[in-house]
């Protein structure tokens, strides 16, 4: 394979493809509202007319409206239908042919539509998932070959560097000094891990990118492998995830066949293998040493760091771990360059974040945001408030690390600083909408409970502190606890965060603490009457 | 799990056994050279083929790979997804993930229970049926969501889902 080839491939693509399409979201979400139904008639109704060649109906990634599907779109019109039934099929073919359709349109104009800036979902709903073709069609793997042909190892690196890139699962630790650290480390063998377990109830970003675009990842750690010296990878998919790790092995397979993958990428010196490797339901895993466990077939248990993965990582060898999210950024960051990325955004945070707006809320769904929007811009324009209208009361970012954060402070700009500041964490992604109805102790007692079943059990802060917390909370929750109570859970609070093993036993109290300094009078509300005189 | 299709086919044969299941996991090893490190991949495969891990199928997986039964019984019992009893024949999990937990997801499940009589993460007596929990399936757009026999249905609603159920379990009676 070489470019000439490359380009063949994307032109015959283009020049075959019919003028008039049908594209359907064939993504989790719409699978599950019925979209294969809906595909199936609209193939049907096309062979009885006998108009299966001039028209195409392609299945398509995430369309961002998970909470609306099945969604169809159209093209040329670019017209695209929500809660489309089997029985619509008729309608969408004479919106195709230009006449009247009374299917329920999605409204583009709609700032859900409009604040979005596409970076890393550029490709989402425009391409089929499971065709290289598409991808290659888009413009894909063109990165790649420049990289390995037009920059040395270290350009790259300074290219990721330059773009402001920091990790999106949640810490943020710069990309591209990760990526430094992994280059200049010795070691006989190096890997690169892609971090697809994506655990936090609540978020769904990661899943979406791989079932919508999974070539846009595995080039991104195409990339990343050149410019550490890396020649294998690893996927670490969540078991949960069956379409996600289906589309990565078919995206796998074809791209070994096209010398996209494998042994001498692009007739260079350039080795790359990638292989998947399925979680087994451990929230623990997304901690980097506790997945590296896993992929070496032990109980996914974290150990102290130092030494890093980036030093030693999986078998020893220096090892570079990122998210799903930062492998999907480069190849925009090698193609646009490092100062067009770092232009988007705010001084220390650059580039986009991909959101999962969910709970009470109007429009759910994912959605791709600058950095530096306010969660007012996206909780109530974009997201347009809850449902039936009740006020906003929080939203929960971070998951089961993170906290919530009041409406009166919706005005807090999203980038990792800010997040920190109002006590929460900008995570891997999910933002859950809570309104008046939702019990801020009951949120705190949920992520206890999720914690105190994820706790590996390594270390004693986390393994007993998580249980005595619930306890606590549940003891709250029936009206049984004492004014002295909330004092000994600030302490234990304490305590875990800062002697815990890992991230999950320091970031457990988060979503507690958070409640308590927001919602401290739901907490005394639930104190009995003797514990008046307690503080 | 990786790309490789062939490894049946090139097994096959090799290894007298009744059990056509006990091949293709024989297989599954030999395709990771019965190297320990694929022992999570191993019992995703024997979980698939078998239901649930038996301790007789973890002392076997231990003795091929070369591993201490210890190390086997560990690992299985560490992930969530390994399960060590069989399952009903049909099952429903609720998922329970914050986006469904804020739409209702906890007051859905304890319905179920009582209209299955099954508590979660339990198998009615006769085996038909259980009743599980996820932490989250990543289909917050459709909260509450539910997978019944592994299909998500979303925005499940408890007459929606006690329909879905009874159908399943009546169909054979």
């Amino acid at each position: 394979m070489d470019l000439h080839e490359l380009e063949a491939i994307a032109e015959r693509e283009l020049a075959q493809r019919p003028r008039l399409r049908i594209l359907y979201c064939s993504a989790t979400g719409c699978q599950a509202s019925g979209a294969l139904e809906v595909k199936r008639r609209l193939e049907g109704l096309l062979a009885e007319t006998g108009r299966q060649v001039e028209i195409d109906v392609g299945a398509v990634g995430c369309l961002g409206l998970c909470g609306r599907g099945p969604i169809v779109r159209i093209e040329p019109s670019g017209a695209t239908f929500e809660h489309v039934k089997p029985d619509d099929a008729g309608e969408i073919v004479a919106a195709l042919d230009g006449h009247a359709c009374h299917v329920a349109r999605c409204d583009q104009d709609h700032p859900f539509f409009t604040r979005q800036l596409l970076i890393v979902r550029r490709h989402c709903g425009l391409i089929n998932p499971d065709r290289i073709e598409d991808y290659i069609a888009v413009g894909g793997y063109r990165s790649l070959y420049h990289v390995i042909h037009e920059m040395t190892p270290a350009e790259v690196i300074q290219a990721i560097t330059r773009s402001g890139l920091r990790g999106r699962g949640g810490a943020g630790y710069p990309t591209g000094l990760k990526w430094a650290t992994v280059a200049k480390s010795p070691g006989e063998r190096k890997f690169v891990i892609c971090n697809a377990d994506e655990g936090d109830p609540g978020a769904f970003m990661d899943r979406s990118i791989l079932e919508s675009d999974p070539h846009l990842v595995l080039e991104g750690m195409a990339i990343a492998a050149y410019a550490v010296g890396a020649e294998q990878g690893f996927i670490y998919v969540r078991g949960e995830y069956p379409l996600a790790i289906e589309r990565l092995q078919k995206a796998i397979a074809q791209a070994r066949r096209h010398g996209l993958l494998g042994a001498q990428i692009f007739e260079s010196g350039f080795n790359f293998r990638v292989d998947i490797r399925v979680g087994a339901g451990a929230f623990v895993c997304g901690e980097e040493t506790a997945l590296i466990a896993s992929i070496e077939g032990r109980r996914g248990q974290p150990r102290p760091r130092p030494p890093y993965p980036a030093e030693s990582g999986l078998w020893g060898m220096p090892t570079l771990i990122n998210n799903v999210e930062t492998f999907a950024n480069v190849t925009a960051i090698i193609e646009n360059g490092p100062e067009w990325y770092s232009s988007i955004g705010t001084e220390k945070s650059k580039g986009t974040k991909i959101f999962a707006l969910t709970g009470k809320i109007r429009n759910t769904g994912l959605i791709e945001v600058p950095m530096g929007i306010t969660l007012r811009e996206i909780v109530e324009e974009m997201g347009g408030g809850t449902p039936d209208g009740t006020p906003v009361k929080a939203v929960q970012t971070g998951g089961p690390s993170g906290g919530c954060i009041p409406a009166s402070l919706f005005h807090t700009p999203v980038d990792y600083e800010s997040l920190a500041a109002v006590g929460s964490i900008m995570g891997s992604g999910g933002m859950v909408v809570m309104d008046e109805h939702t019990n801020m102790v009951d949120v705190a007692r949920f992520y206890m409970e999720f914690c105190k079943d994820e706790s590996c059990g390594k270390c004693i802060p986390c393994r007993v502190g998580t249980v005595q917390l619930l306890n606590m909370l549940t003891k709250l929750r029936n009206r049984q606890a004492h004014a002295s109570d909330l004092v000994k859970i600030e302490e234990l609070c304490e305590l875990m965060r800062e002697t815990s093993l890992c991230g999950l036993g320091q970031s457990a109290p988060n979503p507690v603490l958070s409640t308590l300094h927001y919602f401290r009078h739901e907490y005394e509300e639930l104190i009995g009457a003797e514990g008046d005189h307690g503080s | 799990m990786t790309t490789s299709t062939t490894e049946t086919a090139a097994d096959r044969g090799a290894r007298p056994a009744g059990d056509n299941r006990r091949k293709i996991l024989e297989a599954t090893m030999k395709r990771f050279q019965y190297q320990g490190d694929a022992l999570i991949e191993v019992l995703h495969k024997a979980q698939e083929l078998y239901g649930f891990l038996s301790p007789e199928l973890l002392s076997d997986v231990a003795q091929r790979l070369r591993l201490p039964p210890s190390r086997v019984y560990g690992v299985a019992t560490f992930y969530h997804f390994f399960s060590l009893a069989p399952q009903g024949e049909h099952t429903c999990t609720v998922c329970l993930g914050t986006a469904c937990y804020v739409r209702g997801a906890a007051l859905l499940l304890r319905e179920l229970e009582e209209l299955s009589g099954v508590k979660a993460g339990h198998t009615s007596a006769d085996g038909r049926f259980s009743l599980l929990t996820a932490r989250c399936l990543g289909a917050c757009g459709l909260a509450p969501a539910a997978v019944v026999d592994g299909e998500v249905v979303g925005h499940a609603d408890r007459s929606d889902l006690a329909a879905r159920i009874q159908a399943l379990l009546g169909r054979e009676r």
